[in-house]
């Protein structure tokens, strides 16, 4: 097999929770994320979905090396990129860069375009000598769509789409491996959206991409994912090929946000089964004990509060090759369809 | 009919210019009846709601035009305080950002009893009592409890039905709903849907629901209104509309969203950006995104033609777009 161009294993990060001030004793821990593993491949993308809260945006941090892990591996091409020198390390975060969520608050308004997009190269000149960088970024910004002469205006002057592309070819200008984009989409407009997903389809067949997708919106991350990985509070729930995940779902969590999700056909509507869970997601503060989904899950018996289901292929799927067979975090897998297949709807397109 | 909103328009005035966000808006909505208000931001769907409530900021705001007929009476010529004894006693508003919507210095209770004391002159007590009756009315536990809590105790799920259950207070005939859900996580997005849509049937209310989501629409609306540019683009019953769109940008919103029981290859995108409302192209405001536009799309602007007895399109072309 070809070894994995990311690599994350028992990753963790705890956020201390301090009581005192000239004594400062920890009286607890935020546990953001509680133990992630997962394999990025070369070309491939990686969508990781879950609701606010879920780790699933520090589990990014962490992987661009904004945020240190309290535990845990991040290799990238086999190397634990927790004990390179700084020099590998500068390398390393070269290959590994990041699309943010609100394209208003992370350019920085004073800079022109030409400026944000060509900062990188301050950090990292040997991508591009100074007499060069100009011509780049104007490239950059044909790349994603925008008008190269475009290079002195500000970020103001963009609408959110618009911006969201500033951001992407900031993200590019290294020419990287991977891309972490962290909710690239969330903050714009539907028809402005479709823009934006298509131009990183493009751009990942033209550059190599391996893309890490964040997103809390099922439909877009089944859209562009070749895999998708469910987060709950801290950990992954279920991970699989995106057909495995919304077709043959077997994490009953999994089963429940695909359900809730409105489907944009009114036929549906009468001969949908909705799940709704109730309550809401426990404090990352104070997690049940075994199954952290337990307190929501319909299924939850006494197993569920002392056992800490792991994350693997359930017991009675291992045998079969089918498409339930794949990771999944529940003593009491059982496959459920709630998305009505392919083609049975008559919307339009 | 109970609220009949006809040729409403709407400007702001600003240092750079005039921007006219509503302009010519034409809509309806019976008791028990669920319209949903289509668009995306800039389309004039909250500033309409706005208007209709009575709470548009004036100035910058000026509404310039039209009628908002309200059980037979025109809101537009009353008095503020008259407009103010309807609102939230006959029609109350719910808004996106719970947080931001509630007073953070005063307990949910205060604010739920405020509505009571205010428009039905009840003692703290009894409007006290009646708070946690609301409470338990849209499923909050432990209401009696945790009515002395403020706002920030709460999490943005039970936040939000706090906010239902004040608009529901005075047991209004009409509630405005702008993006309710937007803030909310998908699984809590289907259990305030659910409450809302369960409490409208009890009462029997009117609900406009403003939104940019196709599929909270296609859950729980009677008929759409589709708005762009200010101005209502195609409206119809909502089994009509997500079969055979009768205009191009409700047909382009639809193929542009992705969807969670299919995997496209591409995604249909819009090209280009909704227009600035201080510069609205000249014909149909949806022309140069149109890819059906003809030269009579750049100089005269479609109105709303009878598509049949309970649909509209303000296409030229709207037969040809019907037909695919």
């Amino acid at each position: 097999m070809v070894e994995p161009i990311l690599e994350v294993s028992g990753l963790v990060k705890h956020y201390p929770l301090t009581q005192g001030v000239l004594f400062k004793k920890q009286v607890g821990a935020v546990k953001a994320v509680d133990g992630v593993d997962f394999a990025l491949n070369r070309g491939e993308t990686l969508g990781i979905v879950g609701e606010s809260g879920c780790g699933k945006s520090t589990v990014a941090k962490m992987l661009v090396n904004l945020e240190r892990p309290t535990q845990g591996l991040i290799k990238y091409k086999g190397e634990d990129i927790g004990k390179l020198s700084a020099k590998a390390l500068k390398s390393v975060r070269r290959n590994i860069q990041m699309v943010f969520q609100d394209p208003y608050t992370s350019l920085n308004p004073r800079m022109t375009v030409g400026d944000i997009i060509g900062e990188p190269y301050e950090i990292h000149p040997e991508v591009a000598p100074k007499g060069d960088r100009r011509k780049k970024v104007q490239e950059l910004l044909d790349v994603v769509g925008l008008n190269p002469e475009y290079i002195n205006r500000y970020p103001h002057q963009f609408s959110g789409g618009q911006r969201q592309r500033i951001g992407i070819a900031r993200g590019l200008a290294l020419r990287p491996e991977v891309i972490v984009a962290d909710e690239p989409v969330s903050a714009l407009d539907v028809s402005v959206q479709a823009q934006v997903i298509n131009l990183m389809a493009s751009l990942q067949s033209d550059f190599e991409l391996s893309y890490v997708f964040i997103a809390h919106d099922l439909s877009i991350v089944r859209h562009i994912s070749d895999r998708v990985g469910v987060m709950y509070l801290g950990r992954i729930v279920e991970i699989g090929r995106d057909r495995e995940i919304y077709d043959h779902p077997t994490h009953p969590y999994t089963q429940a946000l695909l359900s809730a999700v409105p489907v944009p056909d009114p036929e549906a509507r009468e001969h949908r089964e909705r799940i709704i869970l109730a309550g809401d997601v426990p404090s990352p503060t104070n997690i049940p004990s075994g199954c952290r989904f337990r307190t929501r899950c319909w299924k939850a018996r006494e197993r569920c509060a002392l056992e800490v289901p792991l994350l693997a292929v359930p017991a009675e799927f291992r045998m079969t090759s089918g498409p339930a067979a794949h990771d999944s975090a529940c003593h009491f897998a059982e496959e459920k369809t709630v998305v009505p297949p392919e083609g049975e709807g008559n919307g339009p397109g | 009919m109970l609220l009949d909103v006809r040729d409403l328009q709407v400007e702001f005035r600003t240092r750079d210019g005039v921007a006219k966000a509503v302009n010519g808006v034409n809509y309806s909505v019976d008791a028990g009846e669920t319209l949903a208000v289509l668009g995306e931001s800039g389309s004039g769907k909250s500033v309409t709601a706005q208007a209709v409530m009575g709470i548009l900021d004036m100035p910058p705001g000026r509404i310039t035009g039209g009628e908002v007929l309200f059980q037979g009476r025109d809101l537009l010529k009353l008095k503020e305080e008259e407009r103010r004894r309807i609102r939230g006693a006959e029609m109350a508003m719910i808004f996106q950002d719970a947080l931001s919507s509630l007073n953070p210095v005063l307990s949910v209770g205060d604010q739920l009893g405020e509505m009571f004391v205010v428009h039905r002159g009840m003692s703290r007590k009894d409007a006290r009592t009646r708070a946690i009756e609301l409470m338990d009315r849209v499923r909050i536990p432990a209401a009696k409890a945790r009515v002395k809590d403020y706002p920030h105790q709460f999490s943005g799920g039970m936040r939000q039905r706090i906010m239902i259950a004040m608009a529901l207070a005075l047991e209004p005939a009409l509630i405005i709903a702008d993006e309710p859900t937007t803030a909310l996580d998908v699984t809590v997005q289907a259990q305030v849907m659910d409450l809302l849509a369960e409490l409208q049937r009890e009462y029997n209310m009117g609900l406009i629901l403003i939104t940019h989501d196709l599929g909270v629409v296609a859950d729980v609306a009677d008929k759409i209104a589709v708005m762009y540019a200010g101005r209502i683009v195609e409206s119809a019953p909502v089994h009509d509309i997500y079969k055979a769109p009768a205009h191009p940008y409700t047909r382009g919103l639809l193929d542009s969203i992705p969807r969670l029981d299919q995997k496209g290859q591409e995604l249909y995108a819009i090209k280009g950006l909704p227009p600035n409302l201080m510069h609205i192209p000249p014909g149909c405001a949806f022309n140069p995104r149109c890819p059906m536009a003809q030269d009579v799309c750049r100089t005269d602007e479609p109105p709303l033609y009878e598509v049949d007895q309970v649909r509209g399109s303000a296409c030229h072309f709207w037969r040809e777009c019907l037909n695919g």
